[in-house]
C-alpha cells in the first residue's frame, strides 16, 4: 500500500514499513519519528545510519546485537527509543521489522 | 476490553522454576515485553530464586525427567549425567540462535528497564541474603508489594 509521507507516496507495508528502501529520505525518516513521538537528534540520527548500514550487510537485528555494538548500548538505545526501540528506529530507518524475539 | 482497547501495559512475571526452559521462558517474555515499548516485572519466588543466585545462576539445568517433550525414557533421563548432557546441547543449539546465557540475559533485562523483584518469603525459607543475590534486582519484596506494582490499566499477569 501507499501512504503520504512528508509531502511523498511511499510505498508501506501494513505495520507502516517502507518497503522500498530507495524512497527513504531523512525527511521521510522524521516524520515517521514524529508520528511515533520522537524528536529526532545528531544522535538518533548516528543510531539510524548505524542500522541502515546493518540491514545493508544483511545483518539481523536484535536488542542483543545492539548492546555488544561499539555504536551504542541497550540502556541509550531504550532512551532514544523508549517505545519499542527496534521496532521504532527500524521503522524510521526505513528497513524491516526485525523477526527478533531477543 | 474498552479499557486502551485491551491493550497489554505491563506484564508482571512470577517466576517459580529454576530449570532453564522455564527461566528462558520468563526471560523472553519480559524482554520481549520491553522490546514492544510493554513494561515488565519479574518476581523470582521458590526454585525461581535461583535464576538470580550468584553462585547458581550460571549452573541451571533443564529437566530430563518428568518432561515428556523429552522424548527419552524416564529410566534414562534419570542416569547420572544425563541432565548436564541435555543442558550442554540445549545451551549449543541457544548459541546457534544468538541466544544470552542467564547472566547476560539478566543484564540485557536490566538495561532494557525490567524490574527484577525476589520473595522476601522464600528468601527467608533458603536463607539467602541480599549480597547472595545478582546484584542489579530492584528489592526484595513480599507478594502484597508485588502486587501494588502490578497496579494499574492494562496489567497481566503471569505464572511460570
Amino acid at each position: 500500500m501507499e501512504k503520504e509521507i512528508a509531502g511523498k507516496m511511499i510505498s508501506v507495508n501494513n505495520e507502516g514499513y517502507l518497503t522500498n528502501f530507495s524512497q527513504w529520505t531523512k525527511e521521510v525518516g522524521e516524520a515517521i519519528a514524529l508520528e511515533n513521538h520522537i524528536i529526532m537528534t545528531p544522535r538518533h540520527w548516528e543510531v539510524i545510519a548505524y542500522l541502515q548500514n546493518e540491514h545493508k550487510n544483511n545483518v539481523a537485528l536484535s536488542i542483543r546485537k545492539i548492546g555488544k555494538s561499539d555504536v551504542l548500548d541497550i540502556k541509550e538505545f531504550y532512551a532514544l527509543f523508549p517505545q519499542g526501540p527496534l521496532k521504532t528506529s527500524t521503522k524510521i530507518a526505513g528497513i524491516p521489522k526485525p523477526a527478533s524475539c531477543i | 476490553m474498552s479499557e486502551y482497547n485491551g491493550e497489554i501495559k505491563k506484564m508482571m512475571i512470577i517466576l517459580s522454576k529454576a530449570t532453564l526452559e522455564n527461566v528462558y521462558a520468563a526471560f523472553v517474555l519480559a524482554n520481549g515485553a520491553r522490546m514492544e515499548g510493554i513494561e515488565a516485572e519479574i518476581f523470582f519466588t521458590f526454585f525461581g530464586l535461583e535464576a538470580i543466585h550468584k553462585k547458581k545462576l550460571e549452573h541451571l539445568h533443564i529437566a530430563t525427567v518428568g518432561n515428556p517433550a523429552m522424548h527419552m525414557p524416564t529410566m534414562l533421563g534419570g542416569l547420572p549425567g544425563m541432565e548436564s548432557l541435555a543442558t550442554m546441547m540445549m545451551k549449543k543449539e541457544m548459541e546457534k540462535i544468538d541466544m544470552p546465557d542467564v547472566h547476560e540475559f539478566l543484564d540485557i533485562m536490566v538495561a532494557s528497564g525490567v524490574k527484577l523483584w525476589a520473595c522476601k518469603l522464600a528468601m527467608d525459607m533458603f536463607h539467602y541474603e541480599k549480597e547472595d543475590m545478582y546484584d542489579e534486582i530492584n528489592d526484595i519484596i513480599t507478594v502484597g508489594d508485588f502486587y501494588k506494582q502490578g497496579a494499574g490499566i492494562g496489567t497481566h499477569m503471569l505464572f511460570i
